[in-house]
C-alpha cells in the first residue's frame, strides 16, 4: 500500500493525527504497559479552600462566610468528600472519580518556598530547588527515567506553543501545538533545516518540530524530504476550549504504544483578587473538562496514569476588601487517574484557629509538594529513590507513600 | 555610519534602504531629542474610553458596541505608527514601558481605555523621568481598573466601616515586585499591605461627567502609613509621596537598569552594563532619556548574537521589511496592514495587549523558541511571503539585515525556486531570528 511504503521511506514509527496536525516521534522503545503522568501547572495561585472546602471546620465561616458554597445536598452546593470535606460543584467529572476511587486531593500543601509572589514561586514550584534553575524538575526526572528506557526523545511532552520551565533542561522533550493548515512544501522545509543547522537555539528547535510532524532523522539529514505524510487533513478546528483541545491531543499521544509517557500542561485564570464566587468556577470547570478529555483520550492506559494538578500557593483564608482573595501559602493538589489510591481526602488538616493560621493570614502549610511529586514518580513512574535528589536538588526530600495503586 | 544591527536592535527592523549617514549614537540621539512624530487618528482620550463603557453598562448592551469602535481605532492607529514609524527606538522604548507596567485584556474590563493608557501614560514619559511615569501609570483608570485598586476600601475608612469591605493588595504587590523596588529591596508582607492602605481611595470616577481618577476621600484609610521605613501622611499627598519615594529609590534603579539591558541587549546582562545604566538613572534622577541613549554606547553584542525576535518583533519585522503599510489602516478592516501586524502576533503566542500576568511578556529567548513555536513562525512568514507580489527578495534581505545576511542564507535564497520560497528561507534564517 501506497502509505505505508511513504512510512517506511520517512522513517515513521509512529505518528498521530488531530485534526489538522499530526505528530510523530521516533525511536522509543517502550510499551503499552508504561505508567503514564500527566503534570497540569495551575499558573495563578488556586485558592484550595474553594476547590476542596472543608465545610465541617466550625471556624471557615468567621473569615470568609460570603465564599462558602452551601453544604453539600443543597441547592448549589458542594459535592461531598466524606463529611468533612466538600469539592466545588464545578468539579463533577473529579467528583465522579473520587466516587470511584481514582482522585485524591491532599490538602494544605505548599512548596517548599514561602514567596508570594506568582513569578518567584512558579520558578520554584518548576525548577523544584532551593534555588532559582534554568530546568524543571519534570525534565530532569525524564532524564533518568529515559537513561533506564533507553529512548532517545519521546519520552517526555509540553502541550502549548512554549516549554514551560517544568520541562525545560537537558533531556529532549517533544512539544505539539495545533498547526496551521499552510505550510511549505517538504523540500523548502529540508533547505530551511539547513540553513538552521549550526544555530544552537534555532537549529534543534526547528529539527524537533519537524520530527513532531513525521519526517524522520535520516530523511532531514539527506535533504531529500519529498512526500511529507498526510498533514493537510481536511476540516475546521473544533470550537472547543483550547485546554480541553490539548488534554484530548496528550491523552491521544500517551495512548499510543510507543508514545511519550509523561505530558505536561499549564491552565491560568485562578488569580481571584476579586469577585472570587463569580469567577473561579469557569477556570474550575475547564480544568474538569481537561481531566475528563484526558480520561477520555487515554482509553484503556487511563488505568495506568497518574494526572497532577498543581498551584505556586494558596490564598488569604480572610476573604479581602473586595470579594477576593489574596496571595496566601497552603492550598490543595490533586490526583487523578486509574493509577491513583483515591476515594479520600490526604494531607493533614491544620485547622482554622488564630493561632493555626500561617502568619495569621494563610492556611498552614503541612504537607510539602515536592514529597507529593516525590511520591508518584517513585510508585509510579519507578523512579528510583536513590535518584530524588537529582530530581530536587537541595534539601532531601522525603517521597511520600500510598499514592499510587500497588501494582 | 549607522549599522543595521543596531537599527534592529533598537527599532522594529528595518523599512527600506535609506541612509542619512549618521552614527548610532547620533540616530538615536535624534530620535529622543525632538518631539514625539507620532500622530493617532481617530481615537480620543481615555474619558471617551470610561463614558463608552458606563453608557453600555447603563443600558446592558451585549457585544460591546460602544466600546469596540474605540478599541479598534486604536489598533488602526497604533499599528499603523508601529509598521511605518521614523523614530523606532523611541516607538521600541514606548512598548518597552508598556510592557514593564503592563495592562491587560483580560482582566478588568481595560478594552475601553489600554490605547489611551499607552498614549497618555506612557508615550509622554520614555524620554522624561521614571517618578514622572509611574505617578502618571499609578493614577490611570486603565491600571486602576486592571490590579483591582479602584474596589480597594480602607477598612477603617467612612466607606469601609459602613460597608464591611476593604483592601485589595492586588496593585500594591505588583507596583512593588515588578515596576519598582523587586523584591531584591527586601520589603516585607506588612510593606504590601501599608503600601495598599496608602493607595486606598485611589479609583475611577465613571459617573462624572469627565470620568477618569478620583481620589475618595470616604475609602482612604486613615492615618499615616509606614512603608520601607518611611512615614506617609493620610490622604492623597501620602500616595503621591510614596510614589516619588519607590520611583526615585536605588532598589528602583536597578532593577529597570537590568530590564532595560535585558531587553536591549542580552538576555543575561552583563554586570557592568547594569551598573552603568543605573549609576546614568542615579546621577540624572531618573531620566529616561539618559538612561535610554546610555544603552546605544554599551558593548554591541557580537554579530548573530543579541536578542531572540519576540512574536511580536519577528512579524512586525517582517511587515516592515516587506514594506507592508501606508494608507491609513481602517478600524476593523480585516484586510488592513494593522490587521495583519495583530493577527500574526495572535498567531505566533503574543496576542496584542493581552500579557497573561501582570509582569507582561517574556524578555528570554527560551520562552519563544520552542519548537512548535519556532515552525509556526515559519509557517506564517510562508503564508505571508505568498502575497508578496512584486520586488526583488535580495533588496529585501539587504535591507532588513544588511551585512549580517550571511552568504549561506543568500545562495539558498539564490537558488529558491520563486518569490515565496526565497522570501521564506530569509525569514525563517537564524539571522533574520536575532534583532
Amino acid at each position: 500500500m501506497m502509505m505505508s511504503r511513504r512510512n517506511a521511506l520517512l522513517g515513521l514509527t509512529s505518528a498521530w493525527t488531530l485534526g489538522r496536525s499530526s505528530l510523530a516521534f521516533a525511536g522509543s522503545s517502550g510499551g503499552p504497559d508504561d505508567p503514564r503522568l500527566v503534570v497540569i501547572l495551575l499558573r495563578g495561585a488556586l485558592d484550595g479552600l474553594s476547590a476542596v472546602t472543608p465545610y465541617g471546620d466550625p471556624d471557615l465561616a468567621s473569615y470568609r462566610r460570603a465564599l462558602v458554597l452551601p453544604e453539600p445536598g443543597q441547592e448549589g452546593g458542594l459535592l461531598d468528600l466524606g463529611g468533612f470535606y466538600g469539592l466545588h460543584p464545578s468539579l463533577v467529572a473529579l467528583h465522579g472519580l473520587y466516587g470511584q476511587g481514582q482522585m485524591l486531593p491532599i490538602h494544605a500543601v505548599a512548596g517548599h518556598y514561602r514567596s508570594r509572589s506568582h513569578f518567584e514561586a512558579q520558578d520554584y514550584l518548576e525548577s523544584g530547588a532551593d534555588e532559582r534553575l534554568g530546568s524543571g524538575w519534570l525534565n530532569r526526572a525524564v532524564s533518568v527515567l529515559q537513561g533506564k528506557a533507553n529512548r532517545p526523545d519521546g519520552y517526555g511532552l509540553a502541550m502549548g506553543l512554549t516549554v514551560p520551565l517544568l520541562l525545560r533542561g537537558s533531556a529532549r522533550v517533544g512539544s505539539y501545538a495545533p498547526a496551521g493548515s499552510q505550510h511549505p512544501d517538504a523540500d523548502l522545509y529540508g533547505q530551511i533545516l539547513a540553513l538552521n543547522a549550526s544555530d544552537p537555539v534555532t537549529g534543534p528547535a526547528l529539527r524537533n518540530a519537524l520530527k513532531a510532524r513525521g519526517f524522520s532523522d535520516a530523511a532531514m539529514t539527506q535533504g531529500g524530504m519529498a512526500g511529507a505524510p498526510g498533514v493537510d487533513a481536511a476540516g475546521k478546528p473544533r470550537k472547543i476550549d483550547a485546554f480541553t483541545q490539548l488534554s484530548t491531543a496528550a491523552g491521544e499521544m500517551l495512548a499510543t504504544a510507543h508514545g511519550p509517557r509523561v505530558a505536561a500542561l499549564e491552565i491560568g485564570g485562578w488569580d481571584t483578587h476579586a469577585g472570587q464566587l463569580g469567577r473561579l468556577g469557569g477556570p474550575l470547570a475547564q480544568l474538569d473538562r481537561g481531566i475528563g478529555a484526558l480520561r477520555q483520550g487515554l482509553g484503556e492506559s487511563w488505568n495506568r496514569t497518574v494526572v497532577l494538578a498543581l498551584t505556586e500557593f494558596g490564598r488569604t483564608v480572610r476573604i479581602n476588601g473586595t470579594g477576593g482573595t489574596d496571595h496566601g501559602t497552603g492550598t490543595v493538589a490533586f490526583l487523578a487517574g486509574g493509577a491513583v489510591a483515591g476515594g479520600k481526602v490526604g494531607g493533614t488538616w491544620p485547622g482554622l484557629r488564630s493561632g493555626q493560621l500561617f502568619e495569621n493570614r494563610d492556611l498552614a502549610p503541612t504537607t510539602d509538594l515536592r514529597s507529593v511529586v516525590a511520591g508518584v514518580l517513585c510508585d509510579h513512574l519507578h523512579l528510583p529513590q536513590h535518584a530524588v535528589g537529582t530530581v530536587f536538588p537541595g534539601s532531601a526530600v522525603e517521597p511520600a507513600r500510598g499514592l499510587v495503586v500497588p501494582v | 555610519m549607522r549599522s543595521v544591527s543596531a537599527i534592529n536592535r533598537f527599532g522594529w527592523g528595518q523599512r527600506d534602504g535609506s541612509s542619512s549617514g549618521l552614527s548610532v549614537q547620533d540616530w538615536l540621539a535624534g530620535q529622543l531629542t525632538g518631539p514625539d512624530r507620532a500622530v493617532f487618528a481617530g481615537v480620543g482620550s481615555c474619558a471617551d474610553g470610561l463614558v463608552a463603557l458606563r453608557e453600555q453598562r447603563k443600558a446592558k448592551m451585549q457585544g460591546d458596541p460602544l466600546v469596540k469602535p474605540i478599541f479598534q481605532a486604536e489598533v488602526a492607529t497604533q499599528m499603523d505608527t508601529l509598521l511605518l514609524t521614523e523614530q523606532p527606538f523611541r516607538e521600541r522604548l514606548v512598548w518597552f514601558w508598556f510592557n514593564h507596567f503592563t495592562v491587560s485584556l483580560r482582566q478588568g474590563s481595560t478594552r475601553a481605555v489600554v490605547g489611551a493608557y499607552m498614549r497618555e501614560a506612557i508615550r509622554p514619559h520614555v524620554t522624561g523621568r521614571f517618578s514622572d511615569m509611574l505617578l502618571a501609570v499609578m493614577r490611570h483608570p486603565a491600571m486602576l481598573m486592571y490590579l483591582d485598586n479602584a474596589s480597594s476600601i480602607g477598612p477603617d475608612s467612612v466607606a469601609g466601616r459602613r460597608s464591611h469591605r476593604g483592601l485589595n493588595e492586588n496593585l500594591a504587590r505588583e507596583c512593588l515586585e515588578l515596576h519598582t523596588v523587586s523584591p531584591a529591596s527586601g520589603y516585607s508582607q506588612a510593606d504590601v499591605t501599608s503600601f495598599a492602605a496608602i493607595l486606598t481611595g485611589w479609583g475611577v470616577d465613571l459617573k462624572a461627567d469627565e470620568p477618569g481618577f478620583v481620589f475618595r476621600e470616604k475609602a482612604h484609610e486613615p492615618g499615616v502609613k509606614t512603608l520601607m521605613g518611611q512615614a506617609f501622611p493620610e490622604g492623597e499627598d501620602g500616595g503621591v509621596q510614596a510614589l516619588q519615594f519607590l520611583g526615585t529609590h536605588p532598589a528602583t534603579y536597578r532593577h529597570i537598569a537590568t530590564q532595560m539591558v535585558r531587553h536591549f541587549v542580552s538576555d543575561t546582562p552583563a554586570p557592568a552594563s547594569v551598573r552603568h545604566v543605573e549609576g546614568v538613572l542615579q546621577a540624572s534622577g531618573g531620566d529616561l532619556r539618559a538612561a535610554s541613549l546610555a544603552l546605544g554606547a554599551l558593548p554591541e553584542p557580537a554579530l548573530g548574537g543579541g536578542k531572540f525576535r519576540s512574536p511580536m518583533d519577528y512579524v512586525t519585522a517582517v511587515l516592515r521589511a516587506l514594506s507592508v503599510g501606508g494608507a491609513p489602516s481602517q478600524p476593523g478592516d480585516p484586510h488592513s496592514p494593522a490587521h495583519q501586524l495583530v493577527s500574526g502576533f495572535a498567531s505566533l503566542g503574543q496576542p496584542l495587549w493581552t500579557a497573561p500576568l501582570p509582569n507582561g511578556w517574556s524578555d528570554d529567548a527560551a520562552d519563544w523558541s520552542a519548537p512548535a513555536d519556532m515552525l509556526a513562525r515559519t509557517d506564517w512568514a510562508w503564508r505571508v511571503a505568498a502575497h508578496v507580489r512584486t520586488g526583488d527578495p535580495m533588496d529585501v534581505a539587504d535591507t532588513a539585515l544588511g551585512p549580517a545576511l550571511r552568504p549561506q542564507t543568500r545562495t539558498a535564497m539564490h537558488h529558491a525556486g520563486s518569490r515565496q520560497d526565497a522570501l521564506a528561507l530569509l525569514f525563517s534564517s537564524p539571522e533574520f531570528q536575532r534583532r
